[in-house]
């Protein structure tokens, strides 16, 4: 049994949150994590208010365990999908793409516990500073947007930078990951990759396939130029992507707009030639199609193994 | 003076003590990202002792000096 301080804090069985994935994160998968123990969390990508609020209900319907909703603080409907969550009484939000220094308070005295996403100490501070309930940390190993420190070097440092809990996030795949993270000083982990394949995400085959087969090496950056780098398995797409991208005569323009809508055309579609296969660094590592469910009990299983097999070293 | 010391530790933030700073210039063309923006900002609240919105965009030096002489009034 692993319980960390996390559990008692959201209220749930396992300190491991299922990240916010764009088109990928919907109340199906969420409500699938939260009743296998997790903190299953809806991604409201850019849709509108009126999708999202549908969508917890849904949830609602579907567990009656709390779930989070990830809030992509660029989306222009952010305003009333921020008076929804507290219409809704969502228990947990995490933020990423922004400050959510705006919306903060207004969550914190609603009674919702406030988790931003932040890629270096300084956000980290700065989320403690406003009134945060804790931090996702996330290393640049993981899949999607992605920033520039790595996992293992940003705990430990994010760890020592604040007083408030630190949820690891970037690379952790199995339950060796949960045991380093815990290790480093998190007293939780966040996981996408992992859960792209569950029978319960609601994505194309295709993209679950591409997982299972893919090697360490089959992840890339993209789009460093234009101020926020992707991971994403390798495809014609990321390729011809990176092409242009290095060509120094592409207008900044033309590259933003070629990767619009792409993670949605790899989502539904799996359409390797138009579409954005996001994942983490960690795909390599995952070989089966298992229901959430599997997926926890494993995770905990391994962690519990990892942490116990430690001791082994100390004389 | 705000625009003065804020330059000061600008200087130092990028170790470049000849840095050509005026109100109008932009954390871009500083070449400073939004993580530096961040810890600049937390360091010049730090010597003002003081805290200021970081909420709306933050795009030249400027639009912080505004922010802390609004602060400290």
């Amino acid at each position: 049994m692993i319980k960390t301080p996390l559990c008692d804090l959201l209220n749930i069985e396992y300190p491991i949150l299922q990240g916010g994935m764009a088109w990928i994160s919907d109340a199906e998968l969420a409500a699938a994590v939260s009743n296998a123990g997790g903190l299953g969390i809806i991604s409201s990508m850019n849709a509108d208010e009126a999708w999202l609020r549908l969508e917890i209900k849904k949830a609602k319907r579907l567990t009656s365990k709390p779930f989070g909703v990830n809030v992509m603080l660029m989306n222009p409907h952010v305003d009333k999908i921020a008076q929804v969550l507290i219409e809704e009484e969502v228990p947990v939000i995490t933020t990423g793409a922004g400050n959510p220094g705006k919306f903060l308070k207004l969550w914190i005295n609603a009674g919702i516990k406030v988790i931003p996403v932040v890629p270096s100490c300084g956000l980290a501070r700065f989320s403690e500073r406003s009134g945060a309930t804790a931090v996702i940390a996330e290393g640049g190993e993981s899949g999607g947007h992605v920033g520039e420190l790595s996992t293992l070097p940003l705990i430990p440092q994010v760890c020592d930078a604040i007083s408030i809990p630190v949820i690891a996030a970037g690379g952790i795949g199995d339950g060796r990951g949960i045991a380093a993270s815990l290790m480093l000083g998190a007293i939780g982990v966040q996981l996408g990759t992992r859960f792209l394949v569950a029978h319960e995400t609601n994505i194309h085959e295709d993209y679950k396939n591409k997982i299972i087969k893919a090697k360490d090496i089959d992840t890339t950056l993209s789009g460093r130029s234009l101020g926020h780098p992707v991971r994403a398995l390798k495809t014609p797409f990321t390729r011809n992507f990176i092409k242009i991208e290095n060509d120094p005569s592409t207008p900044k323009e033309t590259l933003e707009t070629y990767g619009r809508g792409a993670l949605r055309i790899a989502a539904q579609d799996g359409d390797t030639i138009n579409g954005c296969f996001m994942a983490g660094q960690i795909s390599g590592l995952i070989k089966e199609k298992e229901s959430v469910q599997t997926i926890i009990l494993n995770l905990i299983s391994e962690t519990q193994k990892a942490l116990c097999g430690g001791m082994q070293w100390i004389k | 003076m705000v625009f003065e010391k804020v330059v000061e530790i600008l200087r130092n933030y990028k170790e470049e003590p000849e840095l050509e700073v005026t109100l109008t210039s932009s954390f871009e063309k500083l070449e400073l990202d939004s993580l530096d923006t961040v810890e600049l900002v937390m360091e010049i609240e730090e010597a003002f002792d003081t805290n200021i919105d970081m909420d709306g965009s933050l795009e030249t030096i400027g639009d912080v000096v505004t922010l802390i002489e609004k602060a400290i009034a």
